[in-house]
């Protein structure tokens, strides 16, 4: 029954995954290899797709896996168990939030998540940095480090990373990734 | 307006307007929940805001049923969850039916190409914003790289890091706490 698992998959995700919509990358990533249900590589489409249009990415993320694996009710089913956790704690938690956030073992909990959640988005990051930036399969044949980077990619990585951080350009992600696509298709990436 | 329907539709707008998630909705946030509805104060919020970062799940999610749950109860709860998550269901949906049908065109491969570059740069950014209020003393930088290198070289299940972590917390916090009164 798949929208069960589906239903399993997100409840646990919803549950576990602690800072946001990235963070639940490595529980993605994880019902990936264990199902089959969708490749790495429409996981990292999917965080683009997120990234681009209005909503939380962790709903859009988990709307979409929901929808590519089971249609309309995988949707539904994967948002509503991604959220279902976090009704619940937030309900029982709401009538005494002060004191639960100033609890010293409270802070402790989360002052060891925090770094751990952190190091598991920079692992997602890893495996998408050798999806998008490395090509492995010609490295392989040839052993030459001119085959072993995507060199155009790697070129525009580069540019990204400077532009993004420029503090007094403010360019939106969304403008950001549909360049990236209008440079994906002029320069043909991945040709 | 029936107050249930009220608090359904303005997350709606909140959740539709924000781009980037539960960053990005903040700005939001203050404009329709403080100013214009006066549901919550200002420092209600900024606790909502900060409580709902620490805790399991998204972001938005969070803050949207602790506003709501303030409103009207449990109740008002699950209608601003339902409100902040519903213009997701259906823009995506229809963006992942269109994206099936025209995936396997060699343009749309390679505008994704670029597209994950974007991505990439993206995450790398966000983890850099992270690393301030994560990464605060030598224990938690040793913590993140242990987690680091451990998803990249083994394949256990993130929930085990999480719980690990979370106790690993816990005993650094007693141990300072301890060295403390002893000194």
């Amino acid at each position: 029954m798949i929208l069960l698992r589906l239903f399993y998959e997100f409840f646990m995700t919803g549950l576990f995954a602690v800072g946001g919509g990235l963070a639940t990358l490595p529980f993605l990533e994880r019902i990936s290899a264990n199902t089959g249900w969708f490749t790495h590589q429409s996981l990292i489409d999917m965080i683009a797709i997120s990234e681009a249009t209005p909503g939380p990415i962790g709903i859009n993320m988990a709307t979409y896996v929901g929808y590519i694996t089971a249609g309309i009710p995988g949707a539904l089913v994967a948002t509503l168990a991604e959220v279902l956790p976090s009704l619940i704690i937030v309900l029982i938690l709401a009538r005494f939030l002060k004191a639960f956030a100033a609890h010293p073992t409270v802070k402790a909990v989360f002052y060891g998540i925090r770094p751990a959640s952190v190091g598991m988005i920079a692992a997602a990051g890893f495996s998408v940095l050798k999806i998008s930036l490395l090509d492995l399969p010609a490295f392989g044949l040839t052993r030459s480090i001119a085959d072993l980077f995507q060199w155009k990619s790697l070129i525009l990585g580069a540019v990204l990373a400077v532009a993004l951080n420029i503090k007094e350009w403010k360019i939106h992600p969304a403008l950001a990734i549909a360049a990236s696509a209008a440079i994906g298709v002029v320069f043909r990436f991945g040709r | 307006m029936n107050i249930h329907l009220d608090l359904f539709v303005t997350f709606c707008k909140i959740g539709g307007l924000t781009f980037g998630g539960g960053y990005a909705m903040l700005p939001m946030l203050q404009r329709e929940v403080v100013e214009s509805r006066k549901w919550a104060t200002e420092s209600e919020i900024m606790d909502y805001y900060a409580v709902g970062q620490c805790l399991p799940g998204l972001i938005a999610v969070n803050t949207a049923i602790f506003t709501g749950n303030k409103v009207k109860g449990p109740m008002g709860g699950i209608c601003a969850a339902l409100g902040v998550v519903f213009p997701s269901l259906v823009v995506i949906t229809v963006i992942a039916a269109f994206l099936n049908n025209f995936a396997e065109l060699a343009i749309v491969q390679s505008a994704f190409a670029g597209i994950r570059v974007c991505v990439l740069v993206l995450i790398a950014n966000a983890i850099i914003k992270l690393r301030k209020g994560s990464l605060v003393d030598w224990y938690t930088c040793v913590l993140f790289a242990a987690v680091f290198l451990l998803s990249i070289l083994t394949d256990v299940s993130p929930i085990l890091y999480v719980v690990a972590s979370a106790l690993a917390g816990v005993f650094i916090q007693w141990r300072t706490a301890r060295g403390g009164a002893a000194s």
